[in-house]
């Protein structure tokens, strides 16, 4: 026992030698990370602090690919513009309510003494924790909520990277321009939407932005997401016949109206499906074969090898053994990197300083793990450059297909369905 | 056309909607016990058609049989092992005894059989066919026909039968009947098994053409509790005449107003029935 204890005194005086002689060096920036670790959306929040932990060790062991194209990351590990400092990620549970969000951000923030903080997944607690985080004057990095009020509060510290629905609405629309432009029928939309607040919201926006942008809405039929039967919303869409169909709906409803239209043997030019319902991998799973050729959108797409999100894929598989990055841990390692790029910059730990650099931010498309067209905020945080990738289901899973840069297969056209 | 195609459709969804109906109104009528894991008892049998068509390759020829005896089974088991003893207790034993049930067969089927969204090929009852101009698919004929048949062989058995009438006799007076000679308890567990198997042979056919998971006895129990109350408690035949009712409104309403507003008119209708009726259609004063 007194070897052993002696052996340790022995090396933490060694240590203590060694960390303050490079200290000046290399020091540790300590940045909160606050996510649902338990609750309903647990599973969600723990893919996230795993990106998180991916993007962490990125930039602390370095990483020889990664640091030709971004440049917060080294190829020797540290952040580059702040004398190789490493990150040390202090991490905070939410547990799925705004109080706790709050609580554990003010923990964060006095405590662990973080210089930034990324979270918190659901738009209810990111709301309650930025608020906190607004007034002790840390920056807050969001890189997944999509609520509309969360930018309109006027905060100075708040940063939101995820795109919202008028993005995903000018994705579709410049989508459908494209196509009418290559020829495809494009006359008549139809919007088809659940009627809560996802629905609702989603399927107002598009219709605004497909008016100005001169694309013709000529049907919108709003159905309530548990109904038992979707044949007659069906016949209506039959006899009206549109060349596109844009659908914004749950799980069950995606999976009736699927049904349905096999039934009664209709399909669209153009059958588009908004993400949510027809991108629940047991949709996918259950009714995958029956809706080839169906469009949806995503924010994460692999890419092609040697990209930055094929690059960081691969390094997340490992973390998880197995399970690649999707639509919601992408964003969030995106999140994590806009932060990384800030500090960075600014070359410093001081909230100001980073807070003015998150400003300054311009991260270009190639720099992206999201697919995103690049990173810039404007006055209210939003980043403006926010997009979606189009992904097309063939053969049972979704690849991307629009735009370019992130396709790794064609487009093809028209919907095939069964 | 379409319009004729939406009445179709309507009336199909109307006789699906008194099959898997006929069971809460048998039980209540023969009880006055108000099921409320009738909808679980639905999911049951959808699981039950899942199963025999992933384990045994088996269509509805199969699993409407196996479904029938198996939930015929579950409702007996429920008859014996809970309902009896509850029916001694207030009402609202009743109530959260049968609601308690729901909640523990809806969470065992959680547990066996995850939250995935289950469902089974179309090509199962033979796809669709157009007759007259009008589309028909396979799964629903089937589904819409069975319901028929079942709902109207249900009504003559009560009505026109010994057994029918020792049932219904135990439900007018239990002790009345028992001084006849019939045994009470052995016609209550009857009736659980009859429902039971009215409700099974209705899960296994909704499976095919519906998705199957574990909450979807509750999106169906809601319509069945409608189905029920504007056709009468306890009168199959009034269920029969609800659901193709319900059925034939809500698609017409659906395809002519709007889907939002389907419920909306049903439920005027509903209220403006039992206003004027509150013994529902065909139910007794």
């Amino acid at each position: 026992m007194v070897s052993v204890s002696r052996r340790t005194a022995a090396t933490a005086a060694l240590l203590a030698f060694g960390l303050s002689g490079s200290a000046f060096a290399q020091s540790t920036v300590k940045v909160g990370i606050i996510y649902p670790l338990s609750g309903n959306a647990a599973s969600a929040g723990n893919y996230e602090k795993m990106a998180m932990e991916v993007g962490a060790e990125i930039i602390n062991n370095g990483n020889a690919e990664l640091a030709k194209i971004l440049p917060f990351v080294s190829p020797t590990g540290g952040l580059p513009g702040l004398k190789g400092a490493k990150i040390q990620l202090a991490t905070a549970d939410n547990q799925g309510t705004p109080a706790a969000g709050a609580n554990q951000t003010l923990r964060l923030i006095t405590q662990e003494k973080v210089v930034g903080v990324v979270g918190a997944y659901q738009s209810g607690i990111t709301e309650t924790a930025s608020a906190v985080a607004e007034k002790y004057g840390i920056p807050f990095v969001n890189p997944e909520s999509v609520a509309a009020n969360l930018t309109e509060r006027g905060f100075k510290w708040f940063f939101r990277v995820t795109p919202v629905a008028a993005d995903f609405a000018h994705a579709y629309s410049q989508f459908l321009k494209e196509q009418k432009a290559a020829g495809k029928k494009v006359d008549s939309i139809a919007i088809i939407h659940e009627n809560t607040e996802y629905g609702n919201s989603v399927s107002k926006v598009i219709s605004e932005v497909f008016k100005t942008d001169g694309l013709n809405v000529t049907q919108n039929i709003a159905y309530s997401a548990n109904s038992t039967d979707v044949q007659p919303q069906v016949l209506q869409l039959k006899e009206k016949n549109p060349d596109v169909a844009i659908f914004i709906s749950y799980t069950s409803d995606a999976i009736l109206y699927t049904k349905t239209m096999k039934e009664q043997n209709w399909k669209p030019q153009i059958l588009i499906a908004d993400d949510a319902g027809f991108n629940d991998p047991k949709y996918v799973k259950a009714m995958g074969a029956e809706v080839e050729g169906l469009i949806s959108r995503t924010s994460f797409g692999a890419g092609k090898p040697g990209s930055v999100p094929a690059i960081c894929d691969e390094l997340y598989k490992k973390k998880t053994g197995g399970d690649g990055l999707d639509d919601t841990s992408g964003r969030g390692l995106q999140g994590f990197f806009v932060l990384m790029d800030a500090i960075n910059r600014a070359g410093s730990t001081e909230p100001a300083k980073i807070q003015a650099a998150l400003k300054a931010t311009d991260l270009k498309q190639n720099q992206m793990v999201a697919g995103y067209h690049g990173v810039k905020f404007d006055a209210k945080g939003q980043n403006t450059l926010a997009s979606s990738i189009v992904v097309q289901m063939k053969k049972g899973q979704y690849v991307p297909v629009w735009p370019k840069a992130n396709a790794t297969a064609d487009l093809v056209l028209p919907y095939k369905g069964w | 056309m379409t319009l004729v195609q939406v009445v179709v459709s309507g009336l199909l969804l109307g006789a699906i909607y008194a099959l898997f109906s006929s069971g809460l109104t048998l039980i209540w009528g023969m009880m006055n016990v108000v099921n409320f894991a009738h909808g679980d008892f639905v999911m049951l049998g959808m699981y039950t058609a899942v199963v025999v068509w992933t384990a045994l390759g088996g269509g509805p020829w199969a699993s409407v049989p196996i479904a029938a005896i198996v939930i015929a089974t579950l409702g007996i088991a429920s008859y014996f092992l809970l309902v009896r003893h509850i029916m001694r207790g207030p009402m609202l034993a009743q109530i959260l005894g049968t609601f308690g049930l729901a909640l523990f067969l809806r969470y065992s089927a959680f547990n066996v059989f995850g939250a995935s969204f289950r469902t089974l090929p179309d090509t199962l009852v033979g796809g669709s066919f157009v007759l007259g101009g009008i589309r028909f698919e396979g799964a629903r004929v089937l589904a819409g026909g069975v319901g028929l048949l079942v709902t109207l062989a249900l009504h003559f058995m009560l009505t026109r039968t010994a057994i029918g009438s020792r049932m219904l006799a135990v439900s007018e007076d239990a002790t009345a009947a028992q001084l006849m000679g019939i045994r009470p308890q052995r016609m209550q567990a009857l009736a659980w098994g009859l429902a039971g198997a009215a409700t099974g042979i209705a899960g296994a056919l909704i499976a095919t053409f519906f998705y199957t998971s574990p909450t979807v006895g509750e999106t169906l129990a809601i319509v069945a509790f409608v189905t029920v109350s504007l056709g009468g408690f306890g009168s199959v035949l009034g269920a029969l005449i609800a659901g193709l009712l319900i059925g034939v409104v809500e698609s017409v309403a659906a395809f002519e107003i709007g889907p939002v507003y389907k419920d909306v008119i049903v439920y005027a209708l509903f209220v403006l029935v039992l206003w004027v009726r509150p013994q529902g259609l065909m139910g007794k004063q």
